[in-house]
């Protein structure tokens, strides 16, 4: 897929599950709305094809797929209320009044909406116009429901209790889901599979599970959840080395003395004095986060970020431990060497300084 | 300096309302000197109605207006439709193009058009070229760019996932115009037909050079007037005029208004939520 020459979807392959909760993840601006746009039939790609239970469906334009969308920002028709907003599709495909109103009144308790019938759109709440516009597509029986950030626009409260509401309702109506987001804790809760997207390339594709502990290289383990990447090697299987020091860890086949990043979540670190350490440094800075400390240590010059419910004080020379299945290693890619690092760690997670739009 | 700045006000409506106050109060007296209101009398708007001339000019400027104004806007809905799925530096040619003939001078305007109808009138051997349908023609023409310019920023403004959302349930392209752009872009098309049958009721340059002896319209009889001391039923007329015109403008702005008020709590409803 190319823009203005402009390539923003590179050799994206991608098999979608019957029933599946998917989620494409990833940064604003790393092509996970335009592969949704392309599903949709809003855009055509450049060169690639789409299969829709096994046939191609490129060709089609959007208003024969049996796919329905929930916009970013709703999209909600203004001029009609609630009702007719719902009844929309219906009326295209012209059913019967009375299979109209049984399918409406029916979609409108799902989604909790009962007596808004006659409500206009503009006197609703975020919350309240994002189910409308799920009821609207869901009403139309589509094999897919694609939804495109739905939640972006609602607080932090409400976007917790839509996430449980979406993945209730697709659970009831048991069709495939195909959701984008840059929130990477809503991908984690919501979905059976992610998939982190970056520059127009697909980083990985697993389950939540897979993802958080096993990433694939440096640019997923920074994007989903917190990590402190470092440069090692492996001398031969189930032994790392970093910082000069031997680790034992259960990853293999690796070459040997192949250099890795390693990945070490900050929960999965134990501090302990420092004659016991593996490894020993200084706390430089200590964040309280209501759970956890969040504790910078400085290890050689180069900062680590350890999540711990232990107080140490700054300035404190500590030692730590890791479990072996804790260290994750994974081959060298063009993202090494661009994250992990805590040296300019501020007390806000990167995540949440992300940009909230979306690219278009 | 508060102060001054009301009483310049103040002076700028008196310039701008007395004229129209005088002719209005002028319509109801009973005699001809302005000067003098004598008596309070209905006779002035008797007689134009019974002025069957009069009326039929009328009639004439009210007919072009109407058509001119129908077809513009079908028209200019459609050019705008057009333009504004065009790509970045061509949209914005094209959008200075369809605004130049609002900026060029009537008389300049009014004179190629009636040398264009000429030139078409002599390649086609026509005796007379300059009537209804030149008429008809040349204010469709200077109306079309009020019309795209009203259309244009409703058309901007709308969410374009709006016409996804028609094609997604299942409208087809022209389905989804009709069943949800045009309700989207409809305020901008009523105040640009507004408009357009304004600038087309009080045209007199233009329509002055494009149109013959065969049909005229009040603005263009009305200047043949002034070459001798106007009837005072005319008075009665254009009080009536300024009437509807003032109707139709104040319309318009309570649509826009209304519109306006519609989307501004759309979108505090977003932010709230």
């Amino acid at each position: 897929m190319e823009f203005g020459g402009e390539r923003v979807l590179d050799s994206i392959n991608l098999d979608i599950e019957d029933k599946a909760f998917v989620t494409l993840l990833g940064p604003s601006g790393c092509g996970k709305t335009t592969t949704l746009r392309i599903i949709g039939g809003f855009q055509k790609p450049t060169s690639g094809d789409v299969l829709f239970d096994g046939s191609s469906i490129i060709d089609l334009p959007a208003y024969k797929r049996q796919i329905n969308t929930v916009f970013q920002n709703y999209a909600l028709f203004p001029h009609l209320d609630v009702y007719e907003n719902i009844a929309f599709g219906l009326r295209i495909s012209r059913l019967s009044e009375a299979e109209i109103d049984r399918r409406v009144t029916e979609m409108l308790a799902s989604v909790s909406l009962r007596g808004f019938e006659n409500r206009k759109i503009t006197s609703l709440s975020g919350g309240q116009q994002q189910r409308v516009a799920i009821a609207r597509a869901l009403v139309n029986r589509p094999k897919v429901l694609l939804l495109d950030e739905p939640l972006g626009a609602l607080d932090l409260r409400l976007r917790k209790d839509m996430q449980t509401e979406l993945k209730k309702i697709q659970q009831e109506v048991g069709i495939t889901f195909v959701y984008v987001t840059h929130d990477q804790e809503e991908a984690l809760a919501m979905s059976d599979t992610v998939v982190v997207m970056d520059a127009g390339r697909i980083q990985q594709v697993g389950t939540p599970e897979d993802i958080y502990n096993e990433p694939v290289n440096a640019f997923v383990a920074d994007f989903i959840g917190e990590s402190n990447i470092l440069d090692g090697t492996m001398p031969c299987d189930y032994k790392v080395r970093m910082f000069g020091r031997e680790f034992e860890c259960v990853d293999k086949g690796f070459a040997p003395n192949e250099p890795v990043d390693i990945v070490i979540r900050p929960e999965d670190i134990d501090i302990v004095p420092a004659d016991q350490g593996l490894l020993c440094g200084t706390v430089t800075q200590v964040t309280f986060k209501g759970v956890h400390y969040d504790t910078i240590v400085d290890f050689r010059g180069f900062k680590w970020l350890i999540q711990t419910t232990d107080f140490c004080p700054e300035g404190s020379y500590i030692g730590i431990r890791i479990n072996p299945e804790d260290i994750q290693v994974m081959h060298r890619s063009e993202y090494s060497g661009l994250y992990g690092d805590y040296s300019s760690y501020s007390a806000e997670y990167e995540e949440l300084v992300e940009e909230e739009t979306e690219e278009e | 300096m508060r102060k001054a700045s009301k009483v310049v006000t103040v002076i700028v409506f008196l310039f701008l309302y007395v004229p129209i106050i005088v002719l209005m109060v002028a319509s109801f007296s009973s005699g001809t000197d302005l000067a003098i209101f004598k008596e309070f009398t209905f006779s002035r708007y008797a007689e134009l109605f019974k002025d069957t001339n009069l009326l039929l000019l009328v009639r004439n400027s009210a007919i072009i207006a109407v058509l001119s104004t129908a077809v513009a806007t079908i028209l200019g809905t459609m050019a705008a439709m057009g333009i504004y799925s065009m790509k970045g530096r061509i949209r914005s040619l094209v959008m200075g193009l369809t605004n130049i003939p609002m900026t060029n001078p009537d008389i300049v305007t009014g004179v190629s058009l009636a040398l264009m109808f000429a030139f078409t009138g002599t390649v086609l051997r026509l005796q007379t070229v300059l009537g209804f349908w030149t008429l008809l023609i040349a204010h469709i023409t200077f109306n079309l760019p009020y019309v795209i310019l009203n259309v244009m920023p409703r058309l901007a403004q709308m969410d374009p996932n709006l016409t996804n959302a028609a094609l997604d349930l299942g409208c087809t392209p022209i389905k989804s115009f009709f069943k949800v752009t045009l309700h989207e872009i409809m305020p901008g098309i009523i105040s640009g037909a507004l408009m357009s049958f304004t600038m087309s009721l009080d045209d007199f340059v233009i329509s002055y050079f494009v149109t013959g002896s065969g049909f005229l319209t009040l603005p263009v009889e009305i200047y043949n007037y002034t070459k001798k001391p106007i009837h005072p039923k005319l008075y009665a007329l254009f009080s009536l005029m300024f009437i509807v015109i003032l109707i139709l403008m104040v319309t318009m702005n309570v649509l826009q208004a209304r519109s306006g008020s519609a989307k501004r709590r759309l979108r505090a409803g977003k932010e709230a939520a």
